[in-house]
């Protein structure tokens, strides 16, 4: 690391310290600098297609896009300025207005604020370049997870490059160059007849909604706010961390947590979209106990703690403890198996417990 | 997992054997993804081609069930051309000596007939893991739910032993856990033997410990797995309480785990549904699932997590800690006066050595991985760094053996079952999510398409696959996915029950049944009529 020590640039004037390989952006970004960004996702090589992210540089004759240009030292940068901010917004006026839409929902996913949000700081509703056409929406793709309203893509490439860079699986490409530039699948068709998995990583990222999440968005005319709870997806064994989104009673979608130790942002199908079953009606609401007929039917919560309580302890003194075995679950927290095998153990003296962990 | 997931991206040679991780391990799988691209190289050996086939450098297409014979050719060929680890050898493990002349006679010729590899592939993989800077390990169920489960673990533990592929960064022994907490479940002590912590029940120090801790004599003796109570049940297991398990549909060989819950004289099952082993139950009790609970779960890499509550429950569900201790305070038990999730962790950590250093406030973010020893530890995100848990690494002197039943003239086609990437065990939370079904609507045989013309089948039609154990109607699917004369179905869907077929044998040590591997016969059969 030695050759990392005392490295320094000026930055709006002031001295401060770089690691070696790190971009301007990121050393900004270490600085509070809030450089607008829109085809930049932190865990992505940096690609410099937006330019919204561009700095001045002494000695440099044009702005250069902070996240592509890596910080040398000495380098004397300037983050904000009158011309900087008037590039800026002209370029975020270029962009949206080849959008049907400058709001999102943001149901949308993960990222879709970012340009509405930076329209809005930059006051570039203005539509003075209307006119252009992002790419063609893709409303006859029948999946029903991923929305392809390509009318809204910036052809910041985003979903290209996390498609790639970080699931593998090049699901998805770039078509043609400018105002017909489009996103598509291999041979143009559906996203189920090519390589995607479903992982809803390309809505995550989307700065525009373009690509959006069609389950989340089934909540969109409901009320209430959207709250977000941090927790872990409740299948394998990977544990990747999520933020449930949540309008009042009901779970509204899922989206994967940047911070997660796990996944570090990454989700799979199941974890990004398998959660209906929460609120599913099948979802047992009462206890139940078998009544004299032999049918299970509702009962309280004492009745049915009373009669599991007098059955199983009815088996203990006429065949003895070990005539009674628990089965915890590898799917219940932590403390529903310690309790299972608290119950045996402290309660009978046994070890008559196991898990699913076998079949 | 020996090593924590972001080292998935750090091996240079990676070794997958009985995993299907881009089905079942997606995100973990994006991890290899990252390290191939970054130039690692990576071996695969699965009876199928699986989406992991086609990122390997090297695949080795095996017979189901020959695993062991695989890895005892390998070492053959990495201690023949002196690849082992001399240094790591003599300073770390024991049985070293006896082990290199055990192998001596697993030429590749010979785990060639067994496992139906070309020997020239075997030495080539041997080679590659052999050679590694930093050889990682990676494997699942396709290891573990054999008969031989136990020595086909020991088998890839010899490997990672004998190339000193152990306690660094991007090596090791790593299983990925299939449920979301599996892992916590042992962790806790839900099983027969040892306290939570792994602290093994016939350990008189362990025992005064747990007696003192909860005021009562407990047995000295290891309680019995799953597998030899169901055998029980009716005999000296006369009831259970069950807590989120769908045994029937999950366990091999349906028919004899349906009647060992019938002949119980009183079940108690806890869920969230009415699965087909609820509908054995004398009582039910509604728990809470995802998003309705706050409570902990350790992931496949030993971190303990915090899950929390964002909705209520439906009705009148409840968390399971209250269920289980409110009936445990109804049969007149000690010491189950909880009043949350946290009283129970943090009870949980002052009992367990590898959980000794956390309690719930400490796992707020997840950042610790057991064993954390005591307060102010950091975690252990890589194990055996710089010893071994009981010292030294014990090479083990495994052998070949058959699966329980082999393929012969009634039961000609070896089955295999595994899962798939849009539905989890059971469906009882993947077919209630709307969408999941678009990607998979119901289930398939997987064939070679030579098979089905043999068979007299045809891709899309129906046939009767049958064991020794029953029968089950199910779809073809023509794919070269599956080698000639194997074929492949997952468990998840309820109108194909194949686990009506499985269970021909369990492991000796673990008991873990033999899921991977049955012998089956397939006859054409017409398409059934809903009802
Ligand atoms: S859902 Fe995942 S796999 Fe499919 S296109 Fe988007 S990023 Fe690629
Ligand atoms: S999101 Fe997918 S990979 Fe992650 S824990 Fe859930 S099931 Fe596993
Ligand atoms: S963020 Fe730098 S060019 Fe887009």
């Amino acid at each position: 690391m030695s050759d990392n020590s005392g490295l320094t640039l000026f930055l709006d004037g002031e001295e401060v310290g770089f690691t070696r390989g790190e971009s301007i952006f990121q050393v900004s970004e270490r600085h509070q600098k809030d450089i607008p960004t829109l085809c930049y996702d932190e865990r992505l090589e940096a690609f410099g297609a937006c330019r919204l992210c561009i700095v001045e540089l002494e000695g440099a004759r044009y702005p250069v896009a902070s996240c592509t240009t890596k910080a040398e030292p000495g380098m004397r940068v300037t983050s904000k300025s009158g011309r900087l901010e008037m590039h800026r917004r002209v370029l975020l006026e270029m962009v949206v207005s080849e959008n049907r839409e400058v709001d999102v929902n943001e149901l949308a996913g993960y990222a879709s604020q970012e340009m509405t949000t930076l329209v809005d700081r930059y006051d570039a509703r203005t539509g003075r370049f209307a006119g252009g056409k992002s790419g063609t929406s893709r409303a006859d793709d029948p999946n029903p997870f991923i929305l392809r309203d390509y009318e809204q893509c910036i052809s910041c490439y985003r979903c290209v490059r996390v498609c790639a860079e970080q699931e593998g699986d090049y699901a998805i490409s770039v078509m043609n160059r400018g105002f017909d530039t489009q996103i598509t699948t291999e041979f143009g068709g559906l996203l189920v007849d090519s390589a995607c998995t479903f992982c809803g990583q390309c809505i995550q990222t989307c700065p525009t909604g373009a690509l959006a999440d069609i389950k989340a968005l089934r909540a969109k005319d409901v009320e209430e706010p959207v709250e977000k709870t941090r927790s872990i997806c409740p299948y394998c064994g990977v544990g990747c961390a999520v933020d449930i989104m949540t309008k009042g009673d009901r779970i509204v979608g899922i989206q994967p947590a940047m911070d997660g130790p796990a996944n570090e942002g990454a989700l799979c199908v199941k974890g990004q979209f398998a959660f209906d079953f929460v609120h599913h009606p099948d979802r047992l609401k009462t206890p139940f106990v078998r009544n004299d007929h032999g049918q299970l039917v509702p009962a309280s919560w004492d009745e049915a703690l009373d009669k599991a309580a007098a059955g199983l302890l009815a088996a203990v003194n006429e065949h003895g403890r070990h005539s009674l075995y628990a089965v915890a679950s590898g799917r219940a927290p932590n403390e529903a198996g310690f309790l299972m095998q608290k119950l045996v153990r402290a309660g009978l003296g046994t070890s008559y417990i196991d898990n699913c962990s076998r079949a | 997992m020996s090593n924590p997931l972001k080292d998935m991206e750090k091996p240079d040679v990676i070794f997958c054997i009985g995993t299907n991780m881009t089905e079942c391990h997606p995100v973990a799988a994006t991890r290899l993804k990252k390290a191939i691209a970054n130039g690692a190289k990576m071996i695969v050996a699965d009876p199928r081609e699986i989406g992991l086939t086609k990122l390997a450098d090297i695949n080795l297409q095996l017979r189901v069930g020959s695993d062991s014979a695989l890895l005892l050719g390998m070492a053959h060929v990495i201690h023949r051309e002196g690849l082992v680890d001399e240094g790591f050898m003599l300073d770390r493990t024991t049985e070293a000596e006896a082990f290199l002349k055990h192998i001596e006679e697993f030429t590749p010729e010979w785990a060639s007939e067994v496992t139906g590899i070309a020997p020239e592939l075997i030495e080539e993989a041997a080679l590659l893991y052999g050679r590694a800077e930093r050889g990682a390990i990676y494997y699942t169920l396709g290891i573990t739910e054999h008969i031989c489960g136990v020595d086909n673990v020991q088998g890839l533990c010899n490997l990672a032993l004998m190339t000193g592929n152990i306690g660094r960064e991007g090596t090791g022994i790593n299983p990925m856990r299939g449920q979301n907490n599996i892992q916590g479940a042992g962790d806790v002590g839900a099983i027969p033997n040892n306290y939570p912590g792994f602290q093994a029940v016939t350990d008189p120090a362990n025992q005064a410990k747990f007696s003192k801790a909860w005021g009562r004599e407990i047995d000295h003796e290891n309680g019995i797995t799953k597998v030899r109570a169901l055998e029980q049940a009716g005999e000296q297991i006369r009831a259970m309480f069950i807590d989120g398990e769908n045994t029937v549909v999950t366990d091999p060989d349906r028919e004899h785990c349906e009647r060992a819950l019938e002949s119980l004289d009183f079940l108690v099952v806890c869920d969230l549904f009415m699965t087909e082993t609820a509908e054995f139950a004398d009582v039910v009790f509604p728990a809470t699932g995802f998003g309705e609970t706050d409570g902990t779960q350790t992931n496949t890499e030993r971190r303990v997590q915090r899950l929390r509550k964002a909705v209520p429950p439906p009705g009148e569900a409840k968390p399971d800690w209250w269920i289980i201790s409110r009936l445990a305070q109804r049969m007149n038990f000690k010491g189950f006066e909880y009043s949350g999730a946290d009283e129970v962790f943090n009870e949980l950590c002052s009992l367990s050595g590898t959980y000794a250093g956390l309690n719930w406030d400490r796992v707020e973010f997840g950042e610790y991985q057991w064993p954390v020893p005591e307060e102010g530890h950091p975690g252990t995100p890589r194990l055996h760094e710089d010893r071994f848990i009981n010292g030294r690494g014990i090479f083990k002197l495994i052998r070949y053996r058959d699966p329980a039943e082999t393929i012969d003239d009634d039961y000609p086609v070896w089955l295999t079952t595994g899962r798939r990437l849009a539905h989890y065990h059971s469906r009882t939370q993947t077919g209630r999510s709307e969408g999941l079904d678009y990607l998979r609507p119901h289930e398939t045989l997987e064939v070679h398409p030579d098979d089905v013309a043999a068979w007299g089948a045809s891709d899309g039609g129906w046939v009767n696959m049958s064991s020794r154990r029953g029968s089950v109607r199910i779809r073809i699917e023509s794919t070269t996915r599956s080698p000639r004369g194997t074929v492949f179905s997952s468990f998840s869907f309820n109108d194909v029950p194949v686990n009506v077929l499985t269970g021909s044998g369990y492991d000796p040590v673990t008991d873990t049944a033999e899921l991977k591997v049955c012998p089956v016969r397939i006859e054409p059969a017409i398409e059934p009529t809903g009802d």
